[in-house]
């Protein structure tokens, strides 16, 4: 064979792989209009599509209908697009650790970022009797301020991936403790609230918190694309990305920030829902198959998951609504179990 | 085929400390890289071969004295510059799960990418031409975790020949690799500098596969080099003994005819004498 054809060969090969992670993409998005679509539908108080519809649309067009449009502007949509926002940004939060600390197991919902927002969280309500928006203040500096933590704590000249998680999951640990403690400590009703929020939960979606959030993600999502070329190396170990001329620190603290930011910002808005970050980035890849590193899909699979788990809160059992929380930990663990499994007979896990 | 280049860079240590922490590895050398020609670097464990490797390529930061490519010092160029003239293959390179072997090949291109300058058709060819002077080309379709040890180490080969540069450098490329995949590899290394006039460094285990392929040996023990140059010169009993700390007959490698070290160990010594008469180790 000549060069060329061998050339040719690549660009055949590249091409396949590029178009699988199209086909992948496009089949999440539609199963996200499906689910988003349903999300606006579905509801104790039957509207007809074209209702739904027409109310969507009657910011533009003037035809309203005051008790309709309550529902499906002020109740359905903001939960749903909030469901979509905030499991797109676990989704990122998960994938952008996973890759960077090479280990499926190091989501920020393992490694104790949401532990962190957990405990200020609980904290914020049972000490301080904050309620509402100021405790997802309370939570957004708390995953922050472990994650900081975390971050100095691991640093010896440099930071590997090892150490991040272990001492991640001791962090996890430790606030986990803190958290009973604060129990210990609190009213009947404190802890009911308390712990409304550690389940976390789309009930009181408002259009205000998806303003936050998505704002945030304007920000966060072009500083990823922006940072995420440096991983092509640093996926390769530090000393080959320094060889190729990657700024492995700089790279990995950026990433690192970036993916706090969402994780701080989507729990502050929704609770620390188990297990969406930590399924959508091995999801994405396993259906992938190897063709890509799979950021946006994994941003997709977290809103998928997201806004089928709260679904299935809402409306599986008659006359009750469960926290999404409940629906995701469910699965998530199930999910867990699985990869462990699976990863005991290959060795990924290290 | 890539012409070979005219335009050699010089590679340079002077007064070269490395450290990890605060146990000094390596102190005081200094070398200059012969350019267009493989140099072998060899030594005993914990010689800090490893480690002058990983300081000549900037990966490892010297406390006192300095590496210079081209006259600048290494460690104060930008290093996507560096990533441009000089390629590095570490000892352990990490392949994210189920990378295909063309996508981890072209990750080799990585210096040569930017913002504005995503994947062409130069990258291709430069990854086209890595598959097959590695023989790795039947493989470009299959998932790196698919593949034995030997098909790996030369597709990380393939990744460091795509960056394309002039100088490279290679830590114990041929460990874990079958005896005829060690032969395949320093051909490989061969072939780049004598075609395509490219200046290697490879740190190796094998004392007769470097003898017989370097055209300039670097002997190293406890941080120092101990001697260097053409294999001819360096290998010699007393260098043998010195850096290894063990009793070796030299012979001519009666392939290459180059020097050839057969270690005594305890339990021949007595039966030497009678082996030289009788020239064992020449006949084959």
């Amino acid at each position: 064979m000549s060069m060329a054809t061998y050339a040719g060969r690549i660009r055949t090969l590249r091409h396949a792989a590029a178009s699988r992670r199209r086909s992948t993409s496009l089949a999440l998005l539609t199963a996200l209009g499906a689910a988003f679509a349903l999300a606006l539908y579905l509801g104790d108080y039957p509207i007809p599509p074209l209702a739904v519809v027409q109310s969507l649309f009657s910011p533009l067009t003037g035809l309203t209908d005051r008790s309709v449009d309550f529902i499906v502007l002020q109740v359905r949509l903001p939960r749903a697009v909030l469901a979509l926002l905030s499991g797109a940004s676990f989704g990122l939060a998960g994938i952008i650790f996973q890759t960077l600390l090479r280990n499926p197991l190091a989501s920020p919902d393992i490694i104790g970022i949401a532990h962190g927002a957990s405990a200020a969280a609980v904290f914020c309500i049972i000490i301080l009797g904050w309620t509402a928006l100021a405790v997802s203040v309370g939570a957004f500096l708390g995953a922050i301020l472990t994650a900081l933590a975390i971050y100095l704590l691991a640093w010896r000249d440099g930071v590997t991936a090892f150490r991040v998680v272990l001492i991640g999951i001791g962090m996890a640990a430790m606030l986990a403790a803190a958290i009973s403690y604060l129990f210990t400590r609190a009213r009947l009703n404190e802890v009911q609230q308390a712990m409304a929020w550690l389940v976390g939960s789309l009930n009181a979606a408002r259009p205000e918190d998806c303003i936050v959030l998505g704002g945030a993600m304007l920000v966060l999502v072009p500083l990823l694309i922006g940072l995420v070329r440096g991983l092509d190396a640093m996926e390769l170990g530090d000393d080959t990305a320094r060889a190729l001329g990657a700024t492995v620190e700089r790279s990995r603290l950026g990433l690192m920030l970036v993916a706090v930011g969402f994780a701080a910002f989507a729990t502050a808005a929704v609770g620390p829902v188990g297990f969406v970050a930590f399924v959508s980035g091995p999801l994405a890849r396993y259906l992938l198959k190897g063709t890509g590193r799979g950021f946006p899909q994994a941003a997709l699979v977290g809103a998928l998951v997201m806004l089928v788990s709260d679904l299935i809160a809402q409306h599986m059992l008659p006359a009750v609504q469960l926290p999404v929380g409940v629906v995701t930990g469910a699965c998530g663990a199930l999910f867990l179990l699985w990869l462990l499994m699976s990863s005991g007979r290959s060795g990924r896990i290290n | 085929m890539i012409p070979a280049m005219s335009n050699k860079h010089q590679l340079l240590a002077a007064g070269l400390d490395l450290a990890y922490g605060d146990r000094q590895i390596v102190t005081g050398l200094s070398l200059t890289v012969p350019p267009g020609k493989l140099t072998v670097i060899v030594g005993a464990n914990a010689s800090g071969k490893s480690t002058l490797l990983r300081g000549l390529a900037r990966l490892l930061t010297p406390t006192r004295g300095a590496v210079y490519l081209d006259g600048k010092p290494i460690h104060q160029m930008p290093t996507r510059e560096v990533a441009t003239l000089l390629g590095v293959l570490p000892q352990t390179p990490i392949a994210p799960d189920a990378i295909a072997v063309t996508d981890l090949v072209g990750r080799g291109r990585y210096p040569h990418q930017g913002w504005f300058r995503r994947w062409t058709t130069e990258d291709d060819a430069a990854v086209a031409e890595a598959l097959n002077a590695t023989d790795t080309a039947d493989l470009a379709g299959r998932a790196v975790d698919e593949l034995s040890g030997g098909q790996r180490q030369r597709v990380w080969i393939a990744m460091a020949l795509a960056q394309d540069t002039q100088l490279l450098l290679l830590d114990e490329p041929t460990t874990y690799l079958d005896i005829n995949h060690q032969v395949e590899v320093l051909d490989l290394l061969t072939d780049l500098v004598r075609q395509r006039g490219r200046t290697v460094v490879v740190v190796l285990h094998d004392l007769n596969l470097a003898c017989r392929y370097a055209d300039h040996i670097v002997a190293m023990k406890s941080g120092h080099i101990v001697a260097e140059g053409s294999p001819g010169d360096v290998m010699t009993e007393a260098v043998v003994a010195d850096v290894f700390g063990m009793p070796s007959r030299i012979v001519r490698d009666p392939v290459s005819d180059t020097p050839m070290v057969v270690p005594i160990g305890r339990h021949h010594a007595g039966s030497l004498e009678g082996q030289a008469k009788r020239g064992v180790a020449v006949t084959y």
